[in-house]
């Protein structure tokens, strides 16, 4: 049951750093979808 | 004779020319009272779901040559009024250029829209949500008629390793996700329909937003989870002549006795392929809506087909075509596969006696083992020698 529980909170944190890896390599929607000249922040 | 005979078929075929009924499938209605717009007619025969004959309006784009000068009010309108140039829109009649950068962008008005939106509202929730609670009845009915399926002359007490810990963590990863996919996806199927009237609007859409949240990022633990699964498995579950003899005796459900197998029976093989092809084939349309319009695949896909099959289908895809054809497909690939893992839920827990262990902890009753993997027994003993856990 250990590895069972230990997989469920892996799932989570691979939830959880995915959209920050996203932003990171400038994969969000926003980024995607606007110029260069776009400042996001 | 041969003059009557052309008199006749010009006779016969001048009744049909001046036939209202042959001669115009669509009625035209009169439209000088509405200044050419549609009419109560129209309105009726699209109520009906009658064919409309949209002419009037796809080709009532305006007129350069009537342009006033530039100077008259309205001249630099170049003679095509705001409801002139959406229709132009609509029709695709005109190439639009909008100051929006964007692979969907000059898209303005898409049509296709409506019947998808109804496809999801509809057949969508009541194929999908029949079929998902079909399941379930079909297993309690079968629970109360096979009972659960016990182990012949009990368990033997000793066990042995069925899953290493990383089988067991690739597995859990798998099913965690999909679980937690699966839910999440119909709350954002159905939330509309069947949770706003329970819950009402607000709590929905904190309930909607956080579902969105975990769909789109789980699905990476998910995608993880299907290649672990793959690179462990995929060596014991190539089919093989034993297999058919395990389907042949419907894998010992309903008999005595217990059809040979190795690692993985004919039954856990089929969930294997169905899990590992509609996997990877839901993991692919979860792509394309998680980068909208990056990744188009349906255009091409239907080009392949085509050629491959002779059909029709459309290679043309406006962006938003193809993100509608990729929800669809994932939603319908979805069911498919929750149907196939509420089964093996169902056999892996409450319907096998010892089942559960595998997963749980990776130690089988030996003579579980036996009775269901009769030749992976025999080679793990062969290998390690006889004895307790191996």
């Amino acid at each position: 049951m250990k590895v069972m529980i230990s997989a469920f909170v892996a799932a989570l944190l691979i939830a959880t750093a995915a959209p920050l890896v996203l932003n990171q390599f400038g994969w969000s929607s926003a980024a995607q979808t606007s110029a260069e000249s776009v400042r996001l922040d | 004779m041969n003059k009557k005979l052309i008199g006749v078929v010009a006779l016969v075929l001048a009744t049909l020319l001046f036939n209202p009924v042959w001669a115009q499938d669509i009625p035209e209605p009169e439209r000088s009272a509405t200044g050419g717009a549609q009419t109560l007619e129209d309105i009726l025969r699209r109520q009906k779901q009658l064919e409309v004959d949209d002419s009037f309006r796809s080709q009532n784009l305006g007129n350069p040559e009537n342009a006033p000068s530039v100077s008259a009010p309205l001249g630099t309108r170049g003679g095509v009024s705001d409801s002139e140039n959406w229709r132009a829109i609509r029709y695709n009649e005109i190439e639009p250029t909008t100051q929006v950068r964007g692979p969907a962008a000059d898209v303005l008005i898409q049509d296709g829209g409506m019947p998808w939106w109804k496809l999801r509202e509809g057949p969508m929730i009541t194929y999908g949500g029949g079929a998902l609670l079909a399941i379930i009845g079909l297993l309690v009915v079968f629970y109360f008629v096979r009972g659960k399926i016990m182990i012949d002359g009990g368990p033997a007490g000793t066990t042995i390793e069925r899953f290493k810990a990383v089988e067991r963590f690739g597995h859990w990863l798998l099913a965690g996700s999909f679980i937690a996919l699966g839910l999440t996806g119909l709350i954002t199927l159905m939330g509309r329909s069947f949770l706003i009237p329970v819950m009402g609007p607000d709590a929905f859409a904190t309930l909607a937003a956080g579902s969105k949240w975990l769909h789109n990022n789980v699905a990476w633990a998910f995608m993880l989870g299907l290649v672990m699964t793959f690179v462990m498995w995929v060596a014991h579950n190539i089919p093989n002549k034993l297999d058919w003899q395990w389907i042949k005796a419907g894998g010992g459900i309903f008999t005595k006795g217990h059809p040979s197998a190795k690692k993985f029976n004919a039954g856990q093989k089929i969930i294997f392929w169905t899990v590992m092809i509609l996997g990877f084939s839901v993991s692919l349309s979860g792509l394309s809506l998680l980068f909208p319009f990056q990744m188009p695949m349906f255009a091409d896909t239907f080009a392949v087909i085509n050629s491959v099959l002779g059909t029709s289908f459309p290679t043309d895809l406006a962006p938003h075509e193809e993100m509608q054809y990729a929800n669809i497909w994932h939603s319908i690939v979805a069911f498919v596969m929750m149907l196939a893992i509420i089964a093996h839920i169902y056999i892996g827990s409450v319907g096998m006696e010892g089942a559960f262990d595998a997963m749980g902890n990776g130690q089988v009753d030996l003579e579980w083992a036996r009775q269901h993997h009769d030749l992976w027994v025999a080679e793990v003993e062969a290998k390690q020698g006889k004895g307790g856990s191996s």
